[in-house]
């Protein structure tokens, strides 16, 4: 088998030189009609700097070897191909294999973007760096590379988003960035970007915004991308290696889109790979309560790029809706739109109700507690197996890839609230252990809690641990 | 974007923000151009303010579109633009409020909106239809001329103006490539932030407006942190146009429509030299 970390130095081919008959050639600023730079012009010297200095550090080999390094001995890349076999007996008897993207350090995918911008934001001599986060994932990534390397960091969360991810907030704050609650709009990741996005404004001389997902103006989707792509290529010469195969199919959560690209575009050229995205369906489609951006959504224009986009006859934003904070975005980076328009990549809506099924289903079969958003993508492979298994010869003649993009640590709360292992105090039933604030002050699921509130509960939270 | 080969706009068609700007310097004074959300704090009430800072001063009315992604906009405006959508405010009631300000008014009413709202109705029809109310044209914060192909054509074609930004940060390049996208005036961002009154407009302001002029830019106007008498005085030293928002919206929510109209009456004593006031004492 190829190093996966040689594969990454060599290139292999990097998605945006491929030659340019391959989907795998993407470069950006558009992908078909979906793209580009919907963006004030007080930001676009700015998207400038980074695209020029992107572009230079992704063919330089001094900046590839860092990125290597950082992959290899902090991250602990590349992260392991592991066969679901308990699970997959669930999804028809095919063979499912999760890509472990959760065993990464931080916990999910996202510490492969943010140390290659943090490297970027080095290069362009930006001592601040600013994120955005919605689950608090990449939050806590940005957080961790800031510490790492040296430079300030803020993060912009949704008010909403602290309370239902207060350990991300805790674990954010211990590694010295400041958390900015965002109380506009619906409180949630959009609303977070909105904030960035003026921060960044007024900051972009010595700030450099490093963008969570693959979506954004240009150069962001490409190189969010870019820094991703790592996870694709190693599942292909992992899965290679343990079955002597191409899967049949690919399964990955849709938020912003950032892990699912990454998993997806190593195997873009290979055309009996059938890929599926899964979107939240919140509760339900037909309720109006999702985050099913593709499924539902029409094309528009929102954080700088064209793509579609959850929206109102007037072209308002609709806020979505899901039990995954991660997945509660009401657009799709552009390169899903694309791929989605010329059929290439299958887009299905997954229920918070699946998706916490599933989520169950993981954790009883594998040992293995995995993130909300991903147990959309794990609720997607069943439903897939069961599909792909009926014109398959033997079931376990069908072979899947999970991308298990990250790990359910932070979700034990609101999964303990789900299935019912919390009494009305908020305590572990039995025990007087709280994964809240004190007694008195009950807010389950749904309840509003003012923003200031749900930071103090954190920080107490964190120090009664 | 051939201006000239469309065959539905006037033939020598007129820029409305043009003209304003350009009466108010036959005047001996510079442009004030006053923004106002549309549909704040109500529809009624967001036309009555707009006249009143019409009759107060202002040679063109700035009509904001409520929007729920406002990412230029500063804390003031973005509780305002919150609360008209909040009451209802929809796009299309911007054609009506565009039309009773301007029956009832001489100045040029432009309007200002984040690019989706536009693209959900449709460029074209969007464009028709602010033609019809008699709107001079759009202010577009966060659409760059790179992005603007199909405003271009429908910008043409109803004869409406287009104002584009720059900024403290843009090239040279980018500035010569936006003052030639750009009709009616350009829109010179003062500082790098958001919308919002500050105690002291930055000086980039007055660098940006030099590089819109070196560029052939004939009128540029500034925004962005102007609030007082001082600053439209500062400002009319050097840009042919001062563009005033948040203070007016704070006086709006303070004070109702008497007081957004006093404001304007005080802002354009920024236009007064100073020994003219002397003598005229």
């Amino acid at each position: 088998m190829v190093d996966p970390a040689t594969a990454f130095l060599q290139g292999g081919v990097p998605a945006g030189s491929a030659p340019e008959q391959s989907l795998r050639h993407a470069p950006g600023p558009y992908f078909g009609a979906f793209g580009g730079r919907w963006m004030p012009e007080s930001l676009i010297a700015a998207l400038d700097e980074l695209e020029e200095t992107f572009e230079k550090a992704k063919v330089d080999p001094e900046f590839l070897a860092e990125v290597l390094e950082l992959n290899k001995n902090y991250s602990g890349r590349p992260s392991l191909l592991t066969e679901a076999k308990r699970f997959g007996a669930h999804a028809g008897g095919a063979r499912v294999f999760l890509k472990r993207e959760d065993l990464n350090h931080t916990g999910s995918h996202k510490i492969n973007n943010v140390l290659g911008q943090a490297l970027l934001a080095k290069r362009m001599g930006k001592t601040r760096v600013i994120a955005e986060t919605g689950a608090g994932q990449h939050g806590v990534a940005t957080a961790t590379a800031a510490a790492l390397l040296g430079l300030e960091c803020v993060v912009y969360m949704g008010a909403e988003d602290c309370r239902r991810q207060a350990l991300n907030v805790a674990r954010m704050q211990l590694l010295g960035a400041t958390v900015v609650p965002v109380t506009n709009g619906s409180q949630t990741l959009k609303d977070a970007i909105n904030d960035a996005l003026r921060d960044w404004v007024a900051n972009v001389e010595n700030t450099h915004y490093v963008l969570g997902t693959v979506s954004g103006a240009h150069p962001f989707p490409a190189m969010v991308r870019f820094f991703h792509e790592v996870i694709g290529e190693e599942a292909r010469a992992q899965i290679l290696e343990q079955t002597g195969r191409l899967p049949d199919a690919l399964c990955a959560c849709i938020g912003g889109g950032s892990n699912a690209i990454g998993l997806f575009h190593g195997f873009l050229d290979d055309p009996s790979v059938k890929m599926f995205g899964f979107e939240a369906g919140g509760e339900g489609v037909d309720t109006g309560r999702h985050a099913a951006t593709i499924t539902l959504g029409r094309p528009g224009v929102l954080h700088g790029a064209r793509s579609y986009l959850m929206q109102d006859e007037d072209g308002q934003t609709i806020e979505s809706h899901s039990i995954s904070a991660g997945l509660d975005y009401p657009g799709v980076g552009p390169e899903h739109s694309y791929l989605h328009d010329i059929g290439r990549v299958s887009y299905e809506a997954i229920t918070d109700t699946e998706a916490m099924e599933a989520f169950k289903l993981l954790c009883r079969t594998e040992g293995i507690i995995p993130a909300i958003e991903t147990a959309h993508a794990l609720a997607g492979a069943i439903k897939v197996g069961q599909r792909l298994v009926v014109d398959a010869e033997k079931p376990e003649d069908v072979v899947i890839i999970v991308n298990l993009s990250g790990r359910g640590d932070k979700d034990v709360e609101t999964a303990a609230d789900w299935f019912g292992i919390l009494d009305e105090d908020g305590h572990v039933k039995g025990t007087t252990l709280s994964t809240r604030k004190a007694k008195g002050s009950p807010h389950g699921a749904g309840a509003p809690t003012a923003a200031a509130d749900s930071m103090d509960s954190t920080t107490e939270d964190a120090s009664n641990e | 974007m051939s201006e000239t080969t469309n065959s539905t706009a006037p033939a020598a068609f007129e820029s409305k923000s043009a003209a304003a700007i350009e009466k108010a310097k036959a005047a001996g004074r510079k442009a004030l151009i006053a923004y106002l959300p549309a549909g704040y704090p109500s529809k009624q009430a967001s036309i009555d303010a707009a006249i009143a800072v019409a009759r107060n001063g202002a040679d063109i009315i700035e009509i904001g579109i409520p929007y729920s992604d406002p990412v230029m906009d500063g804390a003031v405006i973005q509780a305002a633009t919150t609360e008209a959508l909040a009451n209802g405010f929809h796009v299309t009631d911007v054609f009506d409020i565009v039309a009773a300000i301007t029956a009832e008014t001489d100045a040029a009413v432009m309007v200002m909106t984040y690019w989706n709202p536009v693209m959900r109705l449709g460029v074209d029809e969007f464009s028709r239809r602010l033609a019809e109310a008699g709107g001079a044209g759009l202010i577009t914060p966060d659409l760059i001329p790179d992005e603007a192909a199909e405003w271009f054509a429908a910008s043409d074609k109803y004869g409406l103006d287009r104002v584009f930004l720059v900024a403290p940060s843009s090239t040279p390049e980018r500035v010569a490539m936006t003052v030639a996208a750009t009709r009616g005036f350009v829109y010179a961002v003062s500082i790098m932030g958001v919308t919002g009154a500050r105690s002291s407009v930055s000086s980039a302001a007055e660098s940006v407006v030099a590089a819109a002029h070196a560029a052939g830019a004939e009128r540029a106007c500034v925004g962005l942190g102007v609030s007082q008498a001082k600053h439209v005085r500062e400002i009319a030293a050097y840009a042919d146009g001062v563009i005033v928002g948040t203070a007016l919206v704070a006086a709006l929510r303070d004070g109702g429509v008497a007081a957004v109209g006093a404001l304007a009456k005080e802002l354009s004593t920024g236009f007064d030299a100073p020994a003219t006031e002397e003598v005229a004492q």
